[in-house]
């Protein structure tokens, strides 16, 4: 082989090598190019069904989404007119009993797995919570029920009830997202106090659930937002009613999911009144939800640590 | 407003692991004794029995003794909150309470106990825990401020005041130095010499020229391999320590032969 001819090998070569790397470079672009299509095309697909809802609950709500609906309940209406004060005043109160029985035992549930839970209790009641995140709706509805029959007889329904039934949802929850707050809160602030001489449970009170607030609020709102829209487990406690009730603990009372299924599935003649009526209440509940959300991003960042950090 | 303490063949375990062993030294008042000795050979587990803040970590416990001014901090019927409230402690990352102001954070020993006080007497305290801790002059016009809006190096001056705002006897120092910048590491060892004319005043510190610099007394602590326990090797005057240590591993240490 000539001096030339070695040459024009390694020139080749090295012509081979650089088309290999450009054709990689490519290759890898076009990749880059298609995981990127696909991951838009499924945040797409994810945001449609969201917007269709959206549009669709807004433009058949708005018809009955006036005065009269949040002034008046269903008591002796038939066909037009009508409301759902009843129904939102029911939902407002049995979420809010569900709140006040879900909330202490959830928070200190987190409190005893996070602080002084070691060894096989702790475990176990990991796994219960586990568990209980999995149960059914219906089936903490019908747990309600039995319970409450057991003491006032087959017949009972009260508001209350509903709550026991939406509290039992809610509290695993609340332990889950209470607990993962309190283990952000850093070892340090702990021996931070325990060094200044105070002991574990103010440490706790004062130091670490202060810390953690924020985070805490932020997930019972959003437990809260989860139990707000449930229909099966009141449909077998709270029942169904036309007329406002304020008391929780006698008789039916309604709820605005309740209300929603019970203008769908018995609708009179002509039926356009209920549905209309369907539509508003689904609106009212959603507004609420979205509310919800909201107060708890606020209160996440008014109570934020990190506003010190400005 | 300090004490002496007297270890007395302390042995300290994790479980059945034992972490220190056979620990004698008497640490004495109003002076500044600095640990030093790898890292791992126990220097902070050590500091820690001497508040009893090591028993944090379940399963960790100790034998032997440690007296204080005669009295054994591991007698039966001794709580560990009132050792804490005795022995007041500054760790190595600056941990001042994110949801506290300045002021708050020097009160929080006070607060956090649910102990009543004026205002009048509160606004006394922190003045005085601050200057104390040199940062008042930085401070004053901001004690409502968030107490991590300072600096690193004011963070950990923070926390010195809220450790001394308690009246301790004792401060103990696990590395204070060793997340801050030169500047502030000056300033705390400026302080450390300045309190120690109150206090019982124990350091650990990875730096040989802080020891040096600080302390008048140093200990010396080494471990003879991995899961083995951790052993004081020497302990005398610091002068004596750098310039003429009696052990060789001492001498090894302090002038970097060391492994």
């Amino acid at each position: 082989m000539t001096d030339t001819a070695v040459k024009d090998t390694a020139k080749s070569e090295l012509l081979d090598i650089r088309k290999r790397t450009q054709s990689s470079a490519v290759w890898r672009k076009v990749k880059d190019r298609m995981v990127t299509i696909l991951v838009s095309l499924a945040f797409v697909v994810a945001i449609i069904p969201l917007i269709s809802l959206t549009i669709t609950v807004v433009a058949n709500g708005m018809e009955r989404f006036d005065a009269e609906f949040f002034t008046s309940s269903m008591r002796n209406v038939v066909g037009e007119g009508g409301g759902a004060l009843h129904a939102i005043i029911g939902t407002l109160q049995i979420t809010l009993a569900a709140t006040v029985i879900s909330v202490p035992i959830g928070v200190m549930t987190a409190i005893y797995l996070v602080e002084y839970g070691r060894g096989r209790l702790a475990k176990a009641i990991t796994f219960l919570v586990d568990v209980m995140t999995g149960i059914p709706s219906i089936v903490a509805g019908l747990f309600a029920f039995a319970l409450f029959a057991m003491i006032f007889g087959p017949s009972v329904r009260m508001g209350f009830m509903g709550a026991v039934a939406l509290s039992l949802l809610m509290i695993p929850v609340v332990v889950r997202s209470s607990e993962e707050m309190l283990r952000l809160v850093p070892n340090e602030l702990r021996e931070a106090s325990f060094a200044l001489g105070v002991p574990k449970w103010l440490t706790v009170l004062r130091v670490v659930l202060p810390t953690s607030l924020a985070g805490i609020v932020t997930g019972v709102m959003l437990a809260i937002a989860r139990v707000i829209g449930e229909t099966a487990p009141l449909l077998v406690t709270a029942g169904f009613a036309d007329s406002m009730n304020y008391n929780l603990f006698s008789e039916r009372m309604n709820t605005l999911p309740l209300f929603v299924y019970r203008s769908y599935v018995s609708q009179g003649t002509p039926p356009e009144p209920d549905i209309s009526r369907a539509w508003a209440g689904a609106l009212t509940l959603i507004i609420i939800v979205m509310l919800l959300n909201l107060i708890a991003r606020l209160v996440a960042r008014f109570f934020s640590t990190n506003k010190s950090s400005r | 407003m300090s004490k002496r303490i007297e270890v007395d063949n302390l042995n300290v375990y994790y479980g059945d692991f034992l972490a220190v062993e056979g620990v004698d030294m008497t640490i004495e008042p109003r002076s500044v004794t600095a640990l030093i000795g790898p890292s791992g050979c126990g220097k902070s587990t050590f500091i820690r029995t001497l508040n009893r803040m090591h028993e944090v970590v379940p399963g960790a416990r100790v034998t032997g003794q440690v007296l204080m001014d005669g009295e054994n901090l591991y007698a039966p019927g001794i709580d560990p909150v009132d050792v804490r409230r005795q022995v007041g402690m500054v760790f190595q990352r600056p941990n001042p309470f994110p949801t506290m102001s300045i002021k708050e954070n020097v009160l929080a020993g006070i607060r956090l106990n649910n102990r009543k006080m004026s205002k009048n007497d509160a606004d006394d305290i922190a003045e005085e825990s601050l200057r104390g801790a040199n940062l008042w002059k930085e401070v004053k016009d901001r004690l409502d401020k968030p107490g991590a809006s300072l600096s690193g190096g004011q963070q950990q001056r923070l926390c010195i005041a809220r450790a001394i705002a308690v009246k301790p006897e004792v401060l103990l120092m696990d590395e204070p130095c060793s997340a801050l910048d030169p500047i502030s590491t000056l300033a705390i060892e400026d302080l450390i010499t300045e309190l120690k004319n109150e206090y019982t005043i124990v350091i650990v510190t990875h730096n040989m020229q802080q020891a040096s610099r600080v302390s008048d007394r140093t200990a010396f602590f080494n471990i003879a391999g991995s899961g083995l326990p951790g052993k004081l090797i020497e302990y005398d005057s610091t002068s004596v320590m750098f310039s003429n240590p009696s052990q060789k591993s001492t001498e090894d240490y302090v002038s970097g032969r060391f492994g």
